[in-house]
């Protein structure tokens, strides 16, 4: 097995991801689709430290996940805070700035 | 420090090829699946499945951080914020831009086209694993740490100002503003008394009946003077009709006292009772 697999394997989840956010309208389920995102670069991240022998692959790694969880947790505190006044969870409701 | 080769091992081809299409279906159920708690279930299994692809890459240091930090606290804060926001909070079918569906699906599908095209196309160097690569070949956490600490150490100050920010912002914007002031004890007891001439009674009022016969809820009280007392059947009671005469006393019929209640404050009318009582003695 080639070691690329892994890579391609982190390029199919990003892809997912990406595509669960633009079709998804539950806004819980839409960051859902970037954590993939984040996963898959993290796995090519793993991947590419392997493949060049040099850690810092996997320190990027590491930040992109203490990132994550900040932004995981401001993320879900906006849904909650919109879910508070608009009694909904949906992307599509958050339209004020529609003219 | 010579760069060797890396060899695959046949268990871990096994495991990739296991792994893999497993990975990729729960991923593409957080696509398909109606219901978000199935979803964050489908997140779940890829994060960990994830964790084991990194250990089985010579990252265990960052596959356990991984089922820590994102199976263990990631995910449950998703299921926290799902049964906040209420989990059957399914999705919307109408689309609001039209044929966003198969635009997003196209457009996904685009982008996976061509990032398998890089992927295929980039000539990688021969992989050299991390045997040779290790700075000063010391175990896994230890090296990550040199260079976590080394190298990197003003980013992981950084990232501790970060981390330190999200959870003060996460506590404000959550934090929800009293709009009216608390209610405590003193001030309900000062609202009463103000609204003391308007009929309003201080005191609780006073339970029902109990007689040898009958000390069911819907027979009121007799008074000091023998009157019965109306307000000590419950109100529902009164509202609906179902009240009953006291058995003894005075007869006065139901209707009149309900109606009594309803012109005026009761405990005038029962005030005035009384000195009526008193005058004909």
């Amino acid at each position: 097995m080639d070691i690329t697999n892994y890579v391609v394997l982190a390029a199919v989840l990003f892809a997912i991801g990406a595509t669960t956010v633009l079709l998804r309208r539950n806004a819980i389920v839409v960051f859902m689709g970037v954590e993939l995102m984040l996963n898959a670069t993290n796995l090519a991240f793993v991947t590419f430290a392997r493949l060049h022998g040099d850690l810092t692959g996997q320190v990027l790694a590491f930040f992109v996940m203490v990132v994550a969880a900040a932004e995981v947790v401001v993320g879900l505190a906006i849904i909650v805070t919109i879910f508070r006044t608009r009694r909904s969870a949906s992307v599509d409701d958050v339209n004020l700035l529609k003219g | 420090m010579t760069p060797t080769g890396l060899e695959i091992s046949g268990g871990e081809t096994v495991l990739f090829w296991v792994i893999a299409p497993l990975m990729v279906l729960a991923a593409l159920g957080l696509l398909f699946v109606k219901r978000a708690v199935h979803a964050a279930m489908c997140l779940v299994f890829v994060m960990v499945s994830m964790a084991i692809l990194y250990i089985a890459q010579e990252a265990p240091f960052l596959g356990v951080v991984q089922v820590v930090v994102y199976t263990g606290a990631v995910m449950m804060l998703f299921l926290f914020v799902l049964m906040l926001v209420g989990v059957d909070a399914s999705d919307s079918l109408t689309e609001t831009i039209r044929g966003q569906r198969w635009i997003g699906l196209l457009i996904g599908i685009g982008l996976a086209a061509v990032l398998g095209g890089v992927v295929a196309n980039a000539a990688f160097p021969p992989a050299r694993g991390l045997e040779g690569g290790d700075p000063g070949g010391v175990a896994n956490p230890q090296a990550l740490a040199r260079v976590l600490f080394g190298d990197y150490v003003l980013a992981m100050e950084a990232v501790g100002v970060l981390l330190v920010t999200a959870a003060v912002g996460a506590l404000v914007l959550t934090h929800r503003r009293r709009l009216t002031p608390r209610k405590t004890q003193e001030s309900v007891a000062e609202a009463r008394i103000k609204a003391l001439p308007d009929g309003v009674i201080l005191t609780p009022l006073p339970s029902p009946g109990v007689y040898a016969r009958s000390n069911a809820m819907d027979t009121p009280a007799l008074g000091p003077d023998g009157e019965q007392v109306p307000q000590s059947v419950s109100r529902v009671l009164r509202i609906r009709g179902q009240e009953r005469p006291a058995p003894h006393g005075p007869a006065v019929v139901v209707s009149t006292s309900t109606a009594r209640e309803k012109t005026g404050s009761t405990r005038g009318t029962t005030a005035s009772a009384t000195t009526e009582s008193e005058r004909d003695a």
